[in-house]
């Protein structure tokens, strides 16, 4: 296998973008990542798109030819091709265009990730997100997705003491974070008792608990490392790229306090670079809802079993802590954009690792990992980057 | 030729319903909803009460502090998204109730909630042109919000009426402009019984940039800035909205206060901002500067710069009731009530 880097990034501001459309979100992004890898799209193999379900919210499907179309690769004919895990359709893009360059199909690829969320109403949104969850046993029975993960922070709090102060010690980190991070839908920050007074969604999670609905897209370009100086001084490399899978519906799990895909995927990625978490300077990880965050940093390895709450709550996941967890805001406060979500959290490895990322810089940051979750853990997806050495 | 505010009414129905009640019914935390809204409570209109009704109580409060005979009013229009009728005129109810009739032109104007401050600008225009002496605008609504819908906490009744001339007026109007763009953020079509809306997409890109770009057009137009006004009314579909409008353009929470009457009677669409500047006229003085901006989706702003004359210190203001007096009257409904006073309960046969 070819060692692979990146070599641009850009994304659009996550947020309501009420003025852009998907194909405009798409272009900026595109643009963006293809300037700042200094290419034009003629020098492009491939094309990588993660995108949920711009088919319901948009009323498009064959996206990954739409944007190729409106990034100027149509009269290349290059080829595109859509992925689609769920919450984890950007990492899934990343994984695909990581193999087809680490295999030697193709030289240069841009992966992007998109979703348009806010042409429809809330209502519909949550219908098409849950969507990501098992429809004939859990939505048909009035399951949406902030009621499954009710369900593992009620259990994750009964077995192991997890508290409402530790879910609101998550948002109000990952404020603070978005606040640093001029892409972020919210760049304010919060205070816990804010997240703990708002209003319930789902007990024990309130709506400061979840993520927002969002519009953005992201996008990266990678290459194969032996080629990456010639486009750019600072490549961050992709080290690994690991996957698991789990049953679609939560009742199949043998415990719903951990994500059995994120501890095998961890144990692979580990294994196959030598690391262990400890050697890991930051991580941005799936935090749809704060409980998810909390139930990362245990599997991922940062902190013992059941303790990932206390760990937040101690700091030791804020920048200047002990692992820095979504030092972009993470889905919280950058947004989740579903599709968008995946790249974007190596985007934020990206400017972390090439020391680009400003007031929220994690110092001296060689080794970053990212973590993207589909349904409430049936796809998980983790690549740990680094500083070429 | 100055033209500007002869005299004024206001009319908001008695009956109000808590956001917390609404919420009972729904399964959902009204209160809370009402806190977030900045609503204590929102009118509700008696079964006998419509826009015709309201309008005319206003346009006879307005009559009743002047000395204008109705024969010298030339023109009525009506501004409402609620109508009575489909294909009627408000107008004409109103003409003949207060004895303006036959010789005025009248009509019934509809841009969602800013349609009284599009009749406020025909009227001048009518007045200065020399068309009419005397004309009469009236925004006044008895909105519909969908049972269970957002808007149902908010949605609710009351007006005002403007008698706009040239002599005596005791408000000079020195400058209106408008800001419009066709921006769907909430609608009603032929038929329909509820108006659909774009949920979030009805703030920043459509109330805020709309009022911020009226408001930036009218402070250009004449020189000003916030601290030149003594007050300032925003169109007013919660209480948070026209605080936070205010604080962008630099009005203080004290300039805005008076014309703020979404808390105590809800969303009262076209006669939100009238209402507001109601409850202005009721206390201003010889010299005070007021800055409107009013707010219809579709959607527009009308923007206006007012200032009150010495002729206000021999107006009968006390000959009709000030909105504080108005809204002093109130009975709380429970939901059954107000379902019943709203129509929202089907009959056999209907």
């Amino acid at each position: 296998m070819r060692r692979v880097a990146i070599i641009g990034a850009g994304m659009t501001e996550f947020g309501e973008l009420w003025d852009q459309s998907f194909r405009d979100m798409g272009i900026r992004a595109g643009f963006e990542a293809l300037n700042d890898a200094n290419l034009t799209s003629e020098q492009i193999d491939a094309l990588y798109v993660g995108n949920m379900s711009a088919g319901r919210f948009i009323e498009q499907e064959h996206v990954a030819a739409l944007i190729a179309d409106y990034a100027g690769f149509a009269k290349n004919n290059t080829p595109s091709t859509r992925v689609e895990a769920g919450g984890a359709s950007g990492a899934l893009a990343i994984r695909e265009a990581f193999m087809s360059v680490a295999s030697g199909l193709h030289d240069i690829v841009v992966v992007g990730g998109a979703e348009k969320m806010t042409d429809i109403s809330d209502e519909e949104v949550n219908a098409i997100q849950s969507s990501a969850a098992d429809q004939e046993w859990e939505t048909i029975f009035g399951a949406t997705y902030p009621s499954l993960f009710a369900l593992m922070a009620a259990r994750h709090m009964h077995e192991y003491g997890t508290t409402r102060e530790m879910l609101s010690a998550v948002a109000a980190k990952n404020h603070k974070h978005g606040s640093m991070n001029p892409k972020a839908q919210f760049r304010r920050e919060i205070k816990p008792e804010d997240v703990s007074k708002s209003p319930m969604i789902s007990s024990p999670l309130r709506m400061l608990d979840c993520a927002p609905i969002s519009d953005g897209a992201a996008a990266v370009v990678m290459c194969p490392l032996d080629m990456a100086k010639k486009f750019t001084d600072r490549p961050v490399e992709i080290l690994t790229t690991a996957m698991a899978s789990d049953s679609l519906a939560l009742n199949q799990r043998r415990s719903i306090t951990e994500m059995a895909a994120t501890k095998i995927a961890a144990k692979k990625a580990y294994n196959r670079t030598g690391l262990k978490p400890s050697d890991i300077d930051l991580a941005e990880v799936h935090d749809n809802f704060t409980i998810t965050e909390i139930m990362a940093v245990e599997d991922l390895g940062f902190a013992p079993k059941g303790s990932g709450g206390k760990f937040t709550l101690e700091g030791k996941t804020t920048v200047g802590g002990e692992i820095p967890v979504n030092t972009s805001g993470g889905l919280k406060a950058r947004g989740d954009p579903i599709g968008a979500t995946g790249v974007a959290q190596i985007i934020e490895i990206v400017q972390q690792l090439r020391g680009d990322a400003g007031k929220r810089q994690v110092p001296d940051a060689k080794i970053g990992l990212t973590h993207n979750v589909g349904g409430t853990g049936s796809t998980v997806i983790i690549h740990i980057l680094g500083v070429p050495q | 030729m100055d033209v500007g505010i002869v005299s004024y009414g206001a009319y908001v129905p008695r009956y109000r319903i808590a956001p917390a009640e609404i919420g009972r019914i729904w399964g959902l935390d009204g209160a809370g909803l009402g806190r977030g809204l900045m609503v204590e409570a929102k009118s509700v209109p008696s079964p006998d009460e419509d826009v015709a009704t309201i309008s005319v109580e206003a346009a006879r409060y307005a009559l009743r502090r002047c000395r204008v005979s109705p024969q010298k009013i030339g023109a009525i229009y009506v501004g409402s998204e609620s109508h009575p009728y489909t294909v009627k005129p408000t107008g004409t109810i109103v003409a003949e109730a207060i004895e303006a009739t036959p010789a005025l032109t009248v009509a019934d104007y509809e841009f969602a909630c800013k349609a009284g401050t599009a009749a406020i600008q025909t009227c001048m225009g009518l007045v200065k042109s020399g068309m009419i002496e005397y004309g009469l605008a009236i925004g006044s609504d008895t909105s519909q919000g969908a049972p269970g819908d957002p808007l149902e906490f908010t949605a609710s009744a009351g007006g005002a009426a403007f008698l706009i001339g040239s002599k005596e007026i005791i408000a000079r109007i020195d400058h209106t402009v408008s800001y419009t763009t066709d921006t769907p953020d909430f609608w009603r079509r032929e038929g329909q019984v509820y108006p659909s809306h774009g949920g979030r997409f009805t703030g920043e890109p459509a109330y805020f940039k709309h009022i911020i770009s009226c408001s930036k057009m009218l402070f250009e137009r004449t020189g000003t800035k916030p601290t030149d006004f003594k007050y300032a009314v925003f169109h007013q579909p919660n209480g948070k909205f026209p605080l936070r409008v205010a604080k962008q353009l630099g009005f203080s929470d004290e300039q805005v206060k008076t014309g703020l009457l979404t808390p105590k009677i809800g969303n009262t669409y076209s006669g939100a901002v009238p209402l507001g500047l109601s409850a202005i006229l009721d206390e201003a003085k010889p010299g005070d500067r007021i800055f409107v901006v009013s707010y219809g989706s579709g959607a527009g702003s009308d923007g206006f710069d007012i200032t009150v004359t010495d002729a206000i210190e021999q107006y009968e203001r006390s000959a009709a009731p000030t909105v504080k007096e108005i809204l002093s009257n109130f009975k709380l409904l429970d939901y059954g009530t107000y379902a019943k006073f709203r129509g929202k309960i089907l009959l056999g046969g209907e």
